[in-house]
């Protein structure tokens, strides 16, 4: 909470901020600047999260919760076999979705980059993929449900074509469906972090590849790919850490076959059971925590995006 | 946009096998990702007695009409005032908040790699577990949740690392010289900032507002525990889906997106405007 006095501090000087701001030091002009995010960020995302991380320790019964020091929450959470299986289930979601969206991310980057020659034309298709991105997650989804259904436009596009007799069953409330409507939904953010990486290469390394005798494969293993791991790195970031904080895509899209870490967690909170839940929460939010850290150890994300 | 770089393709050469492959996979994507929205486009104008799948028995607007009728829907119309309200004030306090703070990142600064580390765990942090922290803070606080308090607030932790991250790919190209050349020149810090940073950056801000605004009025998942007793109109289709089996909730759909789309539309309007107004002012 040191931002705020700072804050407050700086109010009497604004209207001498003009002439005097040359003698600022530069340090403090970016303090200033940067106050009000950082305010946010402590007041709004910090502090809740620490309150949360308290809360799981505290003490709960039908009628309220009780500040106490309590490990009974963990050990409860930890020893139950339902959180094992709905981690290794979101676990599993999370790597299907993360492979195919990676593979997809990379080679339409990589088409968007290297492959499209007008600026324009490349702007207009970047577009294409972003727009989506930027309209009703809840309504992409539920988009798919008479696409996919048994009497859905899929299914009517194979019977017409002949390919099958009977609907096929398995496209909807599946996990099938969870999977396709995850990569609709987060294929972008794949698709953006790569090709700004791959933005960034200079043409000459490869042409230099190109002239050495390097196939197109060398050309994409030992040129193109690792100079592109900031990008994929930050877009597997993403992509991750979407898939395992999702509740709404499982709940709606695989019938009710899978629950989802936050979806169990939020019944809890529905019941009031806040101390439980917050345990749920905290462990959550280690176990993404050491898998982001893990693939922040592959870059310095932090130099790739402010330079 | 963000995307650049150059086609290592010699020009005149042919395209290799990879281009084609390459440009069918797209096409396909594309597919992928438009398929599904345009059937609920289409199934919205469903005949009165059709259903929820093909076949269209008919086309008519009565799904439209019947959100604006007394009754199940009601809240919608109310909730929509609210979603573009809410979605308003989080893109002019992302733009204020982003903008400065993509200035002071020009510099490294004591605190700076805390506060760059903030945003990313704010952005990555399982968005429910925000409005249930935020929700607990409320409560320690004996505060009712509600839609311009913990709602916005909620959504300012999302709104905000989108607007950092997209100010940082401004600032980066952005040319100092045209600052040194305003200082050169006498111009006072603030007549720098007004006349010569914020309209060379006036694009890039754009976008920042129109990517606050999108994200503010689709966002559910971090708003849902803080809302409070008036819903925005993500959480009111929410609470319709298990309820609604009609073509009325792609109808919504229809029209959510189209919101969306015009300013989508509108924004990439303004700042083509603004780069050929600029391209044509700037002599090459």
């Amino acid at each position: 909470m040191t931002v705020l006095p700072l804050a407050v501090a700086a109010l009497p000087r604004l209207d001498r901020f003009a002439s005097a701001s040359r003698r600022l030091p530069p340090w403090l002009v970016s303090w200033l600047q940067v106050c009000p995010l950082a305010f946010v960020l402590v007041v709004l995302f910090a502090l809740p999260t620490l309150l949360f991380v308290v809360v799981s320790f505290w003490d709960y019964d039908r009628t309220g919760i009780y500040p106490a020091f309590v490990l009974d929450n963990y050990r409860d959470l930890l020893t139950t076999p339902a959180t094992i299986r709905v981690y290794l289930s979101s676990l599993v979601f999370a790597v299907i979705a993360w492979a195919i969206t990676l593979f997809l991310g990379f080679n339409i980057a990589h088409f968007l980059i290297f492959h499209v020659r007008s600026a324009a034309v490349r702007t207009l298709l970047f577009l294409l993929c972003a727009i989506p991105f930027w309209t009703s997650g809840i309504i992409r989804t539920i988009a798919w449900i008479p696409f996919l259904g048994r009497n859905g436009a899929f299914n009517q596009i194979v019977m017409g074509l002949g390919l099958t007799s009977k609907p096929l069953d398995f496209l909807l409330f599946s996990s099938f469906a969870v999977i396709v409507t995850y990569v609709n939904l987060f294929t972008l953010l794949m698709v953006g972090p790569i090709a700004n990486s791959m933005a960034k290469i200079d043409p000459a390394l490869i042409e230099a590849a190109r002239d050495a005798g390097a196939s197109r494969w060398r050309i994409m293993v030992e040129v193109i790919i690792p100079l592109s791991k900031t990008g994929i790195a930050l877009g597997s970031i993403l992509v991750f850490t979407q898939v395992m904080g999702d509740f709404f895509v499982v709940k709606q899209m695989s019938g009710g076959q899978s629950a989802s870490i936050v979806s169990t967690l939020a019944t809890e909170i529905q019941a009031m059971q806040y101390p439980p839940a917050a345990a749920s929460a905290v462990v959550l939010v280690i176990f993404v925590a050491l898998m982001v850290a893990g693939m922040m150890r592959i870059v310095d994300v932090r130099k790739e995006l402010v330079k | 946009m963000m995307v650049g770089g150059q086609s290592y393709q010699t020009v005149g050469r042919g395209r290799p096998w990879t281009f084609y492959a390459l440009a069918a996979l797209f096409g396909l994507f594309l597919l992928f990702l438009y398929g599904p929205m345009l059937v609920i486009y289409i199934l919205s104008f469903q005949g009165p007695d059709g259903g929820v799948t093909f076949p269209m028995v008919g086309t008519s607007l009565v799904w439209f009409e019947d959100i604006l009728k007394p009754g199940q829907m009601a809240n919608i119309p109310v909730s929509f005032g609210r979603s573009i309200a809410l979605a308003s004030i989080v893109s002019l306090l992302t733009v204020a908040i982003s903008v400065a703070a993509g200035l002071a990142f020009r510099r490294r600064f004591p605190g700076s790699g805390v506060v760059f580390y903030l945003a990313v765990a704010s952005l990555v942090m399982p968005s429910l577990l925000v409005g249930f922290g935020i929700g607990l803070g409320f409560r320690a606080l004996d505060t009712k949740p509600s839609l311009f308090t913990s709602a916005l607030g909620a959504q300012l932790t999302w709104t905000l690392p989108f607007g950092l991250f997209a100010m940082f790919a401004v600032v980066n190209r952005f040319n100092r010289a045209y600052e040194e050349a305003a200082n050169d020149l006498g111009a006072t810090a603030w007549q720098r900032l007004r006349h010569v940073t914020l309209p060379i950056l006036l694009p890039g801000i754009i976008g920042v507002a129109m990517g606050a605004f999108t994200l503010s009025y689709d966002e559910y998942a971090r708003t849902t525990l803080v809302i409070g007793e008036r819903n925005t109109l993500p959480l009111e289709i929410y609470a319709l889906i298990s309820s609604a089996t009609s073509p009325t909730l792609f109808a919504i759909g229809t029209i959510t997106t189209g919101v969306s789309f015009l300013v989508i539309g509108l924004t990439l309007w303004r700042i083509l405007r603004l780069q050929r107004r600029r391209a044509g002012a700037m002599p090459s």
